[in-house]
């Protein structure tokens, strides 16, 4: 080993300090195991396809959807399904997850590779963000084909609320798992955000029939700017219940968008403060 | 050889709470070595590798792995390492041949499954799911995904622990075969056996400091060799000899030690020396000495001696630097 030099062990090895280019590597890899996990777990994955079109079903069936016009009903019924679908696949299942692979040990192992935290995070969250996105697919393509499809105003809008809401909401599963002590308490510790914010997510209907001082504090709820923007974009339908055209959904949009950055911000403190990533002894 | 050591600690410490589990460690890893930190459960060697690893933060001291401090610059460090840590888990669900894909994926570098697999003993396993594999199948895939990355510098937090001695054996072959690629050791075991084979040098730990460093023959030969015998006159009867009686031993430790049987029991730092002397004395007193049992220290009677000398001064046979942070 002392004799000559091999070019291939020079002392220093050089290697590449792991970059951002190989971020989207690094996550790929963790996000197809994960999808694995997914599909080899019948409950999570009847969780993640079957209830959100379900409760959206039962819904429709009881009538309570869409007070308004026809077209309104569609964007409503389209919103209710993507809400559930990020509500319980992305912020519950993926609460569910992180304590599930802290507890068995797996987010430690994966902490001493070269995945930095943020990466370990989005990998396991990509599953969940793909069946969301999936969901709101089926969705568009299910009003379009069963009711009056809505006029799709502004698609981008329904972007940013999907993978904002995404975002958001599993920055708030990340604070959510540490504060879980195992996967059976995490049925609990999910409950307040859903508990609360959903009565004020404004979920049943166009929104402004229920104007008043609650709904301008249900406007700064974590939930809601989901709902403003998906009706938004979908229905064109603003914070009053009017319909309003292509250039006016920007305007409308702003304090929705606004409010689901902010979330989005106190989520990633959260998750900083908050976040365990090996069981506690 | 004047490079700077690939690990060098100084006075690292690492509290929980107001438990200081590593109080004041030095350590250096040259390129190259393998060194055994042994100590027993609860000494700190998992507390004080974690420091090195970058997995938290030393609460003083410093800490430099490849001329970089592991946990501020971990980015920097991280690509060059393995690390098998003492318990993480794997997604039962997962095959062998995906955990360990899945992983590769997250190298900058990654050698072939197949062949790590492999060199585990694990390739027959691959489509197993993780969560039926047996104990110590587990600990094997857990090398194998340390050694997956062809590291520059590997961590061992107990790598045989729980596996049969054929598969110990395999892993010491797969640990010297890295080394004699270069790759660098810092390994930490309860096996005294497994330290004497694998390691260029040991430390030992004890209640958070390293309290004896060298090489296996440098840390026993500090250790007094033992003498034993029991004496006999030329009719065959077990005699005691007085204290007083015994000859003067250059080396001796303590207090040689006679029990009613005639059982002779003393211990020297001289050992060739103070046999001849005892030979000598009992050939001129016409005495037998049965059963003579004269050896030098193991390793394991070192590591157990320990226990009683810790306290005490002297015993501290490192150069005693605690950094004043
Ligand atoms: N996370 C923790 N919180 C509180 N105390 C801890 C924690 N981890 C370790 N300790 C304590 O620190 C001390 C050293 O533990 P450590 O795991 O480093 O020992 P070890 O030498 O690796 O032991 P073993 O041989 O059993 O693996 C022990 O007293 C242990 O109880
Ligand atoms: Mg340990």
């Amino acid at each position: 080993m002392t004799t000559t030099t091999t070019t291939t062990t020079t002392p220093a090895r050089r290697r590449a300090t792991p970059g951002t280019g190989g971020g989207a590597r690094r996550v790929a890899a963790l996000a197809r195991a994960e999808l694995r996990l997914l599909v080899r777990n019948r409950t999570a994955l009847f969780n993640a396809l079957a209830l959100p079109p379900m409760t959206v079903g039962l819904f429709a069936a009881l009538g309570v959807v869409g007070d308004g016009a026809p077209a309104a009903a569609g964007a409503v019924l389209l919103n209710l399904l993507t809400f559930m679908a990020l509500a319980f696949v992305v912020y519950y299942n993926l609460t569910v997850a992180f304590v599930a692979r802290r507890e068995e040990l797996v987010l430690k192992r994966y902490l001493v590779g070269e995945c930095s935290r943020a990466e370990i995070l989005v990998g396991t969250a990509v599953p969940a963000v793909v069946v969301a996105l999936a969901q709101t697919l089926l969705g568009i393509v299910a009003v379009s084909v069963f009711l009056t499809p809505p006029a799709f105003v502004n698609p981008l809008l329904m972007v940013v609320a999907v993978l904002g809401g995404a975002a958001m909401l599993t920055a708030l599963a990340a604070a959510t798992s540490g504060l879980s002590r195992t996967v059976e308490s995490a049925q609990l510790t999910t409950l307040p955000l859903l508990v609360v914010a959903i009565p004020f997510a404004g979920l049943f209907g166009a929104p402004g029939a229920s104007s008043g001082v609650l709904d301008t504090i249900g406007t700064f709820t974590p939930l809601r700017p989901i709902t403003d923007l998906m009706l938004l974009g979908a229905g064109g339908i603003d914070g009053d219940g009017q319909v309003v055209t292509f250039a006016e959904t920007f305007g409308a949009a702003a304090l929705p968008a606004a409010v689901l950055a902010a979330w989005t911000v106190v989520g990633v403190l959260a998750a900083r403060r908050w976040m365990r990533w090996e069981p506690r002894r | 050889m004047t490079s700077e050591p690939i690990v060098h600690v100084r006075g690292a410490r690492r509290r929980y709470g107001t438990f200081e589990a590593v109080r004041g460690v030095d350590l250096d890893v040259h390129r190259g070595e393998l060194v055994a930190l042994l100590g027993t459960n609860g000494a700190g060697k998992t507390s004080f590798v974690e420091l090195v690893e970058g997995l938290a933060p030393a609460s003083g001291g410093t800490v430099r792995v490849l001329g970089h401090d592991p946990y501020r610059e971990r980015r920097r460090v991280v690509g060059s390492l393995g690390i098998m840590l003492q318990s993480a888990g794997f997604s039962g669900d997962l095959t062998v041949a995906e955990t360990a894909r899945t992983w590769a994926g997250t190298l900058s570098r990654p050698r072939p499954v197949a062949d790590v697999l492999g060199a585990v003993g694990l390739e027959h396993r691959a489509d197993v799911r993780v969560a039926s594999l047996s104990g110590g199948e587990k600990r094997r895939l857990d090398l194998a995904l340390a050694t997956l990355g062809d590291p520059e510098l590997l961590f061992l937090d107990e790598p045989t622990t729980g596996l049969d001695p054929e598969s110990r054996r395999a892993t010491w072959a797969l640990v010297q075969g890295m080394l004699d690629a270069g790759t660098t050791v810092l390994l930490t075991t309860h096996y005294l056996e497994e330290a004497e084979q694998l390691a260029d040098r040991i430390a030992i730990m004890q209640a958070g400091r390293v309290v004896r460093t060298g090489s296996v023959a440098d840390v026993v030969a500090a250790e007094p060799a033992r003498v034993e015998a029991v004496v006999r006159n030329d009719g065959g009867r077990a005699v005691t000899p007085a204290l007083a009686d015994l000859p003067a031993l250059a080396g001796l430790v303590g207090a040689p030690d006679v029990d009613r049987t005639g059982r002779l029991r003393l211990r020297t730092t001289r050992l060739q020396d103070d046999l001849l002397t005892l030979l000598q004395w009992a050939d001129a007193r016409r005495l037998r000495l049965d059963d003579l049992d004269a050896r030098a220290a193991s390793l394991e009677q070192a590591f157990l001696a320990l226990d009683d000398t810790a306290g005490t001064p002297g015993a501290q046979r490192t150069t005693d630097t605690e950094a004043a942070a």
